[in-house]
């Protein structure tokens, strides 16, 4: 076990490596930037350097006068030091910003993640072992809606209904204007009014396929041999369902779910950006459409990362929650 | 050859030894395993005609014969949902691809509508300033005339300035002349009242101007001036016989726009109208055609603007849904329903493309992967690795960035679109196809091939992969359904498809402006419905042709 879980790692490491390196190469090759903005506007100010000059200038100080390859090599060694630089549009280090969002992020999705989970493997179960009713066309129905639904589009119609026409939410932002008249307790709660509308969008787009992949290994389970014979048995169909078959239902849905655990950090990158909700989501949004290399850079090379742990969290919990898989 | 093959791949079928291969039974084996209806019970079902014959048992016309592909039909178009999804995108495909031609407009047509909009058309102001005229050739500069504006507020008759002395006249009501002392001609005057020629064009003598305003002063009804007799009237009109030449007048009238001419019977209507106090100036001009004006005071430059009401031509923004135009019409004036549909052509023409190559890609190399195994195998799944890890939603959104940055033109940038996400979607089908070749290719078929000596492509393009295409339609299916998401949310960001092609992503983009979102909802739910819909649809067809597919299925 040990020995797959380093060698699973190591792997990773020699993935990652690619990863970063693409990343990297196709970031450098991007034909404007955020330097040439930069040295357009200053060199516009009166009495300042031609163009040019402040290109070299900067250029230089970005580092970006290297080639790709030994520039890759540059950052990567940075990066091992744990040396990100600074963002370029937020002007603080990539770290400091990545710190003061990714909590956002992370509190909004794993409340999210919570309320997904209780509402769609109780449904998924329900419509597994009602197959056929009324009750699996619905929440089939609501699954594939879920999946369906253009995120953009709903959350304009959530803010329609609840913030223009009832005027319940505000349309925008983390915090209300009086925020900081607010006592502590004022102070989450409205946080917490704010983040009702985000959390509302990312659990109907996201729990469909949870529910669906709940009913696919339900359904499995139910037909499978030990179930007939604990029906034979004459357990009830109480037990028979949340006893035998709920319990076996659990191994993939642990695996998977583990599997998203490292996903909480990534941030919902067009809900955070649609209700302005400061998390590394709508953070990196900014960065990468005002060309900021390092912390797009960083935010790129994270989400591999998370990519990364999620598969080797599924890989693992598989073979520990399922005792029939082994590893050789 | 092939026949045996079909044979063996048949009999693998029938003998159910692997039942996840159940589906991929080929057409003529299955003719014979194929499922059997009574013809009895049929019967029973048409309530029994005429033509009611008994057969012997083994008689072929007891038995019905439904190929593979009858039975997967039959058992998707039993499937409601999958019915309704279907259904769904029927309509889609019509309203889009054949909307577009049935609509009278076209994608970009921009219609105008006409408005009145009150523009300003002359300034009215009373003069209360002193201007100033100088003699022809007469140095008569602005340091002089604020000298001789400080002598007429003294009331002084002569000044001097610079070793010069000037003595100043008084002609009438706010006329004062200035000359050098001891000279008698004029080298400029200061005046109140405004001598205008009646005719456009016409440039009025000093001279002129000074007698004109000399004899208006001083009452008079006649003076002559360069040699030419003149007559004043009451009104302040100046006749050279019996033409109307020129007309003094308190009021300055200035129209806004340098072309336009004021008469001189428009400046006295208006300036009587200013007297009255009245808002309102009708006003017919020469030509028997009554042009009316509205009037208002600014207190702040003391002057009154005249307003006239203009019909303009302006694109037909966000009007509401009408005969003409059903859904309305969109920011740029264009019809809403028309962008709609081709808007759907796009969305569905992206869509296709997209998981096209997404197929190509996956298909080849996970066939390859999966066939040969090893170190193929190995680098192959490496490189499905590290697609997977690229997070492609930022990869995409930094593309966009970089192309709006670049000003790609809008047909090449949809190119673009298309080939990066289909670069970045195909590991999935890469894994899939070589998941399911990986054990069909220790089957016995296979075994078959490669005895025959069938060349290695053909094993896998012509006997790995058929067996794959169940579910590869499958995945594809609710693939063009994804992808259409994925290119509306960037057309939604503006960094996908752009103006002047239409995509129901980039129509529902409207919506980041605040007061369209709450006060035209036409503008954008009827893309979002539309997108929903399609969407679902792929999913609800992609869903149903799974279960068709697996003859599992209890129903």
């Amino acid at each position: 076990m040990r020995k797959y879980i380093i060698k699973r790692i190591l792997i990773s490491i020699v993935i990652l490596f690619f990863v970063a390196f693409i990343i990297y190469a196709l970031m450098r090759s991007l034909p404007t930037s955020y330097i040439e903005t930069v040295a357009r506007q200053k060199s516009m100010q009166p009495g300042s350097k031609s163009f040019e000059e402040w290109m070299e200038q900067l250029t230089k100080m970005y580092n970006m006068d290297k080639g790709i390859i030994p520039g890759f090599f540059g950052w990567l060694g940075n990066m091992l030091r744990g040396e990100f630089g600074d963002s370029w549009k937020w002007t603080v280090p990539v770290t400091q910003k990545f710190h003061e969002t990714v909590w956002v992020s992370f509190t909004m999705g794993g409340i999210a993640f919570v309320l997904e989970l209780l509402i769609a493997i109780p449904l998924g179960i329900l419509a597994a072992t009602k197959q056929y009713s009324k009750t699996d066309y619905a929440v089939s129905i609501i699954a594939l809606a879920g999946i369906s639904l253009p995120t953009f589009f709903f959350a304009s119609l959530l803010k329609l209904v609840f913030s223009v026409k009832l005027g319940w939410f505000d349309l925008f932002g983390l915090v209300g204007r009086n925020y900081d008249y607010l006592s502590t307790v004022g102070q989450i709660l409205d946080k917490a009014q704010h983040l009702v509308l985000p959390i509302l969008t990312l659990v109907v787009i996201s729990m469909g396929s949870l529910m669906r992949y709940t009913r696919t290994n339900m359904l499995e389970v139910l037909s499978a041999d030990y179930i007939r014979t604990a029906r034979a048995k004459g357990l009830s169909e109480h037990k028979v369902i949340y006893r035998h078959a709920f319990r076996n239902t659990l191994i993939p849905l642990v695996t998977t779910v583990g599997g998203s655990l490292p996903g909480l950090f990534a941030g919902a990158l067009i809900t955070e950006t649609l209700f302005a909700i400061p998390g590394i989501g709508y953070a990196s949004y900014h960065s990468m459409i005002s060309g900021d290399i390092p912390f797009s850079m960083f935010y790129l090379v994270f989400l591999a990362v998370l990519t990364l742990a999620g598969n080797l969290i599924s890989d693992i919990l598989y073979c520990v929650v399922d005792p029939r898989v082994r590893i050789a | 050859m092939r026949d045996t093959m079909d044979e063996l791949k048949g009999k693998n079928v029938s003998d159910g030894t692997n039942p996840t291969h159940l589906h991929a039974v080929p057409a003529r084996a299955a003719r014979v395993h194929g499922e059997k209806l009574l013809d009895g019970q049929r019967q029973a079902d048409g309530a029994g005609g005429p033509e009611e014959e008994q057969f012997s048992l083994n008689d072929d016309r007891r038995v019905k014969i439904l190929s593979p592909g009858a039975l997967v039909a039959k058992r998707f178009f039993r499937n409601r949902l999958a019915v309704t999804g279907l259904s769904i995108l029927v309509f889609m495909f019509l309203f889009s691809f054949v909307g577009g031609l049935v609509s009278p407009y076209t994608e970009a047509q921009i219609f105008y509508r006409y408005d009145m909009q009150r523009k300003e058309f002359a300034s009215v102001t009373e003069n209360t300033e002193f201007r100033f005229a100088a003699a022809d050739s007469a140095r008569f500069d602005a340091i002089i005339q604020a000298q001789m504006i400080l002598a007429i507020q003294k009331q002084s008759e002569t000044f001097s300035y610079r070793d010069t002395d000037y003595s100043l006249k008084n002609e009438g009501n706010d006329l004062y002349s200035l000359s050098v002392a001891g000279e008698s001609a004029p080298i400029g005057i200061a005046f109140k009242d405004i001598v205008s020629p009646s005719t456009a064009g016409e440039d009025l003598s000093f001279d002129f101007r000074f007698a004109a305003l000399r004899a208006a002063a001083a009452g008079e009804s006649a003076f002559s001036a360069e040699g030419v007799d003149y007559t004043l009237d009451e009104t302040g009109g100046i006749f050279r016989g019996n033409e109307e030449y020129a007309y003094v007048s308190r009021y300055v009238v200035q129209a806004i726009m340098p072309d336009v001419f004021l008469t001189r019977a428009f400046k006295e209507e208006l300036t009587d109208t200013i007297a009255e106090d009245s808002e309102k100036f009708l006003f017919t001009d020469a030509d028997g055609v009554e042009h009316e004006y509205s009037i208002t005071y600014d207190a702040a430059t003391k002057a009154w603007s005249v307003l006239q009401a203009t019909e303009t031509r302006k694109f037909d923004t966000y009007s509401a849904p009408s005969r003409e135009h059903w859904l309305g019409t969109d920011r740029n004036g264009m019809d809403m329903l028309t962008r709609l549909m081709y808007g759907g052509r796009v969305s569905l023409i992206i869509g296709f493309i997209v998981v096209i190559i997404e197929t190509v890609i996956g298909v080849i190399l996970g066939g390859i992967s999966g066939y040969f195994g090893k170190w193929v195998d190995n680098l192959i799944m490496r490189i499905v690795d590290i697609f997977y890890c690229i997070p492609s939603m930022p990869i995409i959104i930094i593309l966009g960035a970089a192309m709006d940055a670049m000003r790609v033109d809008p047909q090449i940038r949809m190119l673009y679109l298309m080939l990066t996400l289909g670069f970045l979607g195909w590991p999935s089908i890469a894994r899939l196809v070589r998941g399911q070749i990986l054990s069909l290719r220790e089957q016995e078929f296979m075994t078959a091939t490669e005895a025959c000596g069938v060349r290695v492509s053909r094993r896998i393009f012509r006997h790995l992969i058929p067996n794959v295409i169940p579910q590869l339609i499958v995945i594809c299916t609710m693939g063009i359904g994804s992808t259409m998401l994925t290119e509306a949310t960037l057309s939604f960001l503006g960094l996908g498809v752009k103006f002047p092609f239409a995509s129901w992503g980039n129509i529902i983009n409207d919506v980041n402006d605040t007061f369209v979102m709450t006060s035209y909802w036409f503008i954008w739910i009827p893309a979002g419905v539309l997108l929903l819909l399609t969407v679902l649809a792929f999913n609800l067809v992609g869903d149903g042709l799974r279960d068709a597919f697996d003859p599992k299925m209890k129903r």
